[in-house]
């Protein structure tokens, strides 16, 4: 494994990161833009047409790429897999700013952003829409205290750190409640629309492939996001520990395949397989090159041992997800004709900008990622003498699986204590 | 720790049963009492004048403009239908609200905004609606309207005149038909009527009130002479969309509870493993030394 220490971290922001910065800022201020100026002069929306990439990409896609987060916490602090902590962090933090950007990409879509919290008194626990919201409020604060102590750490603040520590366990298992009921009513949203949604996508299980299709996207999206900071911020790349996470994807997807197979064939569906039409082809791609494909390749120990092969591999699953959620909620979905405006497409730009520039910086800045003992006090003495460096932020340790017992020494470890 | 294995397994069965629960109707025959209001058009008897289209919006104040669509202005609207090689074969279609009684955009609404009225109309609550514009994409009928200009857009669609209705008239556009195309009444009342067109003309009349069964009934009733999907209706089944989603909103608690306690579970049991390897390593370090 190829141990890369922070050595470029009081270096000048690089070009990638002012490029994301300079995206940002764009995408905000075009926000502030369509605030002001209402969605009618600022989109591509008609009343044929009332959803668009911002519900499709921004929103859908967003919180289904962020799924990596529950299940990574669930692997770590219920499974106790405590060998996956290295990438708990980042993965957690993306998870934290998906579900942000997607709220915040909600408001930007409602037509009153100002009462997007009229949903905590005004119930309908009727709507798909409802249920999603609220978990999405829920969770996003659920994420932000499971990520709050890289900050604490880093302005050494001890008592909100005890209150956090003390909490982990109850917050990881209710972002898994959490998560459940939100990927999966996503799909509910789509349930009530077989009128819309185009036979080959409509499912009466929709909600479980939502699920299960989130649970994998989100396991791909760690090897994605991993691999590429590994090239942009030059932290350790945990090739092991993406190996197994990129050995339990092709479970996941081929019981995506066999359900959604299964409900064609019992729901008669299956007629629209082979009718030659764009639709058909779309199916035939989604399944055959984004998730056949990835099992088979994820399922090869050579592809598992080669960072590059997994990181494409995983871009596939990734694609593969927006792919089935543009094809449910926009392009298998019978409404008016639409184009995204350029207003559009820079604010959507924008949100994924913001997300990967915050990332960039915290990565930088925070202890997103944990660097060995080693490391620490061979690199970072030096480079703090660098005029304008910023403290080291605190690394914590690093439990390998040598040790034995992970618990016996480490009441105090970052990892919630154990009885 | 038998007893743990039991409840788990019957919560968890509970969980799983709670998921396939399969499809039922929801009964809302106590909102969609028969004693509720409906309108029957009658497509083979309308002259397409356009008074309903006017009264319509005189009700509201708004300029009488014909427009092609329905818009957020134009909540009721008469096309015209003619075939392709026989242009004497035409029908007028109304289109406004079918004001379901089952409506999809009331359930998918995720304020309330919609509520379906025990008196039949579907109304909306400009107040609280939140702009997120689920109720348009949910309606199979294509009905509820955005106003796309303003900067703080109304979700706008035919409320069945409910205040005219309170006050105990009729809505404008029935008032306003002056051929008896459209009638307004007791929904039961005009499902009766409708049938007792179709038989008294069979041969003029299409053998189907749209509307009876369409997505679990709709309170606007249509007959007319030319096939319904001929005129732009939709062709729907029988079962209201929200007794499609409602089985899986209702799973969510129990799906909630089963995951937490199934996690819950989870953590004790690997919790107990590393204790017990911890034991026995501390026996065996005491063992070597």
């Amino acid at each position: 494994m190829t141990a890369i220490s922070h050595s470029n971290r009081s270096q000048q922001l690089g070009l990638g990161t002012l490029v994301l910065g300079f995206f940002s800022l764009l995408g905000l201020i075009l926000v502030v833009y369509r605030w002001i100026n209402g969605l009618g002069v600022t989109t591509g929306l008609t009343d044929g047409r009332g959803w668009g990439i911002w519900i499709s990409f921004d929103v859908i896609c967003g919180i289904a790429l962020a799924a990596g987060a529950f299940s990574v916490a669930g692997i770590v602090y219920i499974l106790r897999l405590k060998e996956f902590y290295p990438i708990l962090r980042p993965t957690v933090l993306t998870g934290f700013l998906g579900y942000a950007l997607a709220a915040f990409a909600i408001s930007v879509d409602l037509g009153f952003p100002h009462r997007i919290y009229y949903m905590i008194y005004n119930w309908n626990i009727h709507s798909p829409l409802f249920e999603v919201g609220w978990c999405v409020m829920i969770y996003a604060t659920v994420l932000a205290l499971e990520i709050s102590p890289i900050v604490f750490e880093r302005f050494n603040m001890k008592a909100p750190m005890k209150i956090i520590r003390a909490i982990t366990i109850p917050l990881v298992i209710l972002g898994i409640v959490l998560s459940t009921m939100h990927q999966s009513s996503l799909g509910t949203l789509f349930v009530l629309m077989p009128h819309r949604v185009h036979p080959l996508w409509y499912s009466s299980i929709l909600p479980i492939l939502f699920f299960i299709s989130a649970m994998g996207a989100g396991l791909a999206m760690v090897i994605v996001e991993s691999t590429w900071s590994f090239f942009g911020l030059k932290h350790k790349l945990e090739t092991r520990l993406l190996a197994k996470i990129a050995k339990i994807i092709p479970i996941i997807l081929s019981l995506y395949a066999i359900g959604r197979f299964t409900e064609l064939f019992i729901s008669g569906d299956s007629i629209y397989l082979f009718t030659g039409d764009k639709y058909s082809y779309l199916f035939w791609v989604e399944m055959l090159i984004f998730v056949l494909i990835p099992v088979v390749l994820f399922s090869l120990p050579s592809v598992r041992r080669k960072p590059m092969q997994m990181f494409a591999t995983a871009l596939l699953v990734v694609f593969g997800l927006i792919l089935n959620r543009f094809n449910v909620s926009l392009v298998a979905f019978s409404a008016g004709a639409y184009a995204p405006s350029w207003i559009e497409i820079f604010i959507t730009i924008g949100m994924v900008s913001i997300g990967a520039f915050v990332f960039a910086l915290a990565a930088r800045y925070l202890a997103v990622f944990p660097h060995s003992a080693d490391e620490k006090t061979k690199v970072l003495p030096e480079e703090k003498k660098k005029i304008g460096d910023l403290e080291p932020a605190y690394s914590p340790v690093i439990y390998t699986s040598k040790q034995p017992i992970e618990g016996k020494t480490l009441t105090s470890g970052p990892i919630s204590r154990l009885e | 720790m038998t007893m743990d294995r039991r409840e788990f397994l019957k919560s968890t069965g509970m969980g799983l049963a709670g998921l396939i629960v399969l499809p039922e109707t929801i009964n809302h025959s106590e909102i969609a009492s028969e004693d509720a209001y409906g309108i029957l058009y009658d497509a083979k008897a309308c002259i397409g004048c356009r008074e309903c289209e006017s009264a319509c919006k005189g009700r509201r104040d708004i300029p009488t403009i014909n427009e092609p669509e329905l818009d957020a202005d134009n909540w009721t609207i008469i096309k015209l239908y003619q075939e392709d090689n026989n242009q004497s074969v035409y029908s007028f279609i109304k289109r406004n609200c079918m004001h379901c009684i089952d409506p999809a955009c009331v359930s998918a609404c995720p304020v309330g905004a919609m509520q379906k009225t025990p008196e039949g109309p579907v109304i909306y609550d400009e107040t609280i609606c939140i702009g997120c514009r689920y109720c348009m994409a949910a309606c199979p009928f294509d009905i509820p309207k955005y106003e796309w200009e303003e900067v703080f857009p109304r979700v706008q669609k035919c409320d069945m005149c409910a205040d005219r209705i309170a006050e105990g008239k009729h809505p404008a556009c029935v008032e306003a038909c002056k051929i008896g195309a459209l009638k307004f009444g007791r929904r039961s009342d005009m499902l009766a009527e409708a049938h007792e067109r179709i038989e008294s003309d069979p041969v003029n009349y299409v053998d189907k009130v749209y509307g009876e069964n369409e997505v679990g009934g709709t309170s606007v009733l249509i007959i007319s002479k030319v096939a319904h999907d001929k005129l732009g209706l939709p062709v729907l089944t029988s079962s209201s969309l929200p007794s499609l989603t409602w089985p899986w909103m209702k799973a969510v608690p129990g799906v909630a509870v089963v995951v937490a306690t199934l996690m819950t579970f989870l953590y004790w049991i690997t919790g107990r493993k590393l204790k017990v390897a911890v034991q026995e390593e501390s026996i065996n370090d005491s063992n070597q030394s």
